[in-house]
């Protein structure tokens, strides 16, 4: 099964209860996926200059003050940190790739969930109800998001095996269905220089498109490129920095629902999701056709 | 057995347990006073809403409803006043189910009988194994729409999508707009006077008017996949 939320904020004060609408709609889908969650959230830009890493680690007491003055010290500017759970947001003085690389080999003890400069990835196991509570989703601000609830299939329930996975730069993806082939995609990937940290299909899905837009193709094409290279069901969500994308293969196995009003755009596994939504009884309600990109960006939208 | 007439009978999801909801509706199959018509408040997309009636009542969902909404009605005739989430009216035995908005995947899936009215747009597999329940879409049907129906009639007044009537066998399609691609052993057939007044009457039942029989094009099957084979009598 497993459950996909995702929302877009056209005004001020959706962006300003963003994680409120979030979390109802996650909860509505916590009987689809009740072996973990996961939330991306587009927020809180960082300093121009400046990047922000989405860090985790097990232990909830470990020090991330520490981490943080390390960056500040290597890379100058104050240190910056805010823990939520076993996660932490950290602000490094450099751009993102520069920051990944530098956590990488100073820290291999955390794991980076999400890179860039307004993307935050929080995830782990558990039931989604429990996971949204404990991580406070509901009081995230943003100007977009994405969940998912998941109910495993493919691969072991971790942490890492949770959903959204970061695909690049302010990249995420959240997936609902069951890939064939990706054992050997993830082969292929892997002499690409793509690396893995799971035997997850999904992971597979977004390590597909971190290759393909890092050989050159535009979200839309690397999307496009999903509907001839991955075998198997599929609704993927695709959050990017400045809105987010929609993907059913061409049988649409899986479900999804769009909704939008003149406050937001929504899409759900189901429409019990939307529902929580303010002036949903009245939104624009479609399913999105099967083998189509549709996607959204916050100047068109503006537009 | 009779029917209080006049009177509607509203219950609020938003108050009232969904299973609580469904236990009266079924109670009406055996009720000494039966209530005649419902009106459900708040329905928020909820699933299995109105399944396995089995009494000559009308209900009326007000607002969009959630999967298998009306599943395996009998006499009833149910109105949803909004979208139908994935498998509407699957299994219809009799009765009507309307939907005034969209009906996602797969409805009236497998129905035996009875009319299901979706006034938008059907969404994929519409009437997917039908057999014998009468389906009237006013929008389009989505792609696989009547894969392997076997009896019944299926009239969309726009367009189908790809594969219509993959592997049908005796159930007849009638579209009148485009259809994007027939399915495994689907081919178009001549409209013939016994056709055209079989379009009339369901559009009739369907409530529609305005629309010329003459518009449609039947589809059905060309009887050549290897299940109409005798020689393969003695696989099944």
């Amino acid at each position: 099964m497993c459950g996909i939320v995702g929302l877009f904020a056209k005004t001020d004060d959706v962006q300003a209860r963003l994680g409120a609408h979030l979390a109802s709609m996650l909860l509505e889908m916590n009987d689809r996926g009740p072996d973990s969650a996961g939330v991306a959230f587009y927020r809180d830009p960082a300093p121009a200059g400046a990047s922000k890493l989405t860090l985790h680690h097990p232990d909830v007491a470990y020090d991330w003050a520490a981490l943080a003055a390390e960056a500040a010290a290597e890379f100058g500017g104050e240190p910056s940190v805010h823990r939520r759970e076993n996660h932490a947001v950290v602000v490094v003085g450099t751009a993102a790739d520069e920051a990944e690389a530098w956590v990488g080999m100073t820290h291999p003890e955390v794991r980076l969930m999400s890179a860039g400069s307004v993307i935050e990835i929080y995830k782990e196991v558990g039931l989604p109800r429990v996971f949204a509570e404990r991580f406070g989703v509901a009081e995230l601000d943003g100007s977009h998001a994405l969940g998912h609830t998941r109910m495993a299939t493919e691969s072991r329930v971790t942490t890492d095996g949770s959903h959204p996975f970061s695909t690049g730069l302010d990249l995420c993806l959240v997936h609902n269905g069951s890939l064939s082939n990706h054992n050997r995609v993830r082969k292929d990937l892997r002499r690409e220089g793509i690396t893995f940290r799971t035997e997850n299909d999904s992971e597979v899905a977004a390590g597909y498109l971190m290759w393909r837009m890092r050989e050159g193709a535009t979200l839309d094409q690397a999307l496009e490129g999903c509907l001839a290279d991955l075998d198997g069901f599929y609704t993927f969500a695709v959050g990017t920095a400045d809105g987010f994308a929609v993907l059913r293969d061409p049988i649409a196995c899986k479900p999804a629902v769009l909704a939008e009003t003149d406050e937001w755009v929504a899409m759900a596994s189901e429409y019990r999701a939307i529902a929580t939504l303010p002036g949903a009884e009245e939104a624009r309600i479609w399913e999105p056709e099967p083998a189509t990109v549709y996607s959204w960006e916050r100047d068109r939208v503006a537009a | 057995m009779s029917a209080t007439a006049g009177t509607v009978e509203r219950v609020d999801l938003a108050a009232t347990p969904l299973r609580e909801l469904n236990q009266r509706l079924h109670d009406q199959a055996t009720a000494a006073e039966r209530i005649g018509h419902w009106q459900i408040l708040n329905p928020s997309g909820a699933h299995a809403l109105a399944c396995g009636l089995d009494a000559p009542i009308e209900v009326e969902i007000m607002g969009h409803a959630g999967y298998y909404c009306a599943g395996m009605n009998k006499l009833a005739a149910v109105t949803v006043h909004g979208n139908a989430g994935v498998g509407l009216a699957e299994n219809i035995m009799s009765g009507v189910v309307r939907v005034t908005g969209n009906a996602s995947q797969a409805a009236a899936a497998t129905g035996r009988g009875g009319l299901v009215i979706v006034e938008g747009d059907a969404s994929a597999r519409c009437g997917i194994s039908l057999k014998g329940a009468d389906v009237v879409v006013r929008g389009s049907a989505g792609h696989m729409s009547a894969f392997m129906a076997q009896t019944g009639r299926m009239v969309v007044l726009g367009d189908a999508g790809d594969a219509l009537g993959d592997s049908i066998y005796e159930a007849r399609l009638y579209v009148r707009g485009s259809v994007k691609s027939l399915g495994a052993d689907c081919v178009e057939k001549e409209l013939e006077d016994e056709h055209r007044s079989e379009i009339a009457e369901l559009l009739a039942a369907a409530g529609v008017e305005g629309v010329d029989p003459g518009e449609f094009r039947r589809y059905g099957s060309a009887r050549k996949l290897y299940t109409f084979h005798v020689d393969n009598a003695g696989s099944y």
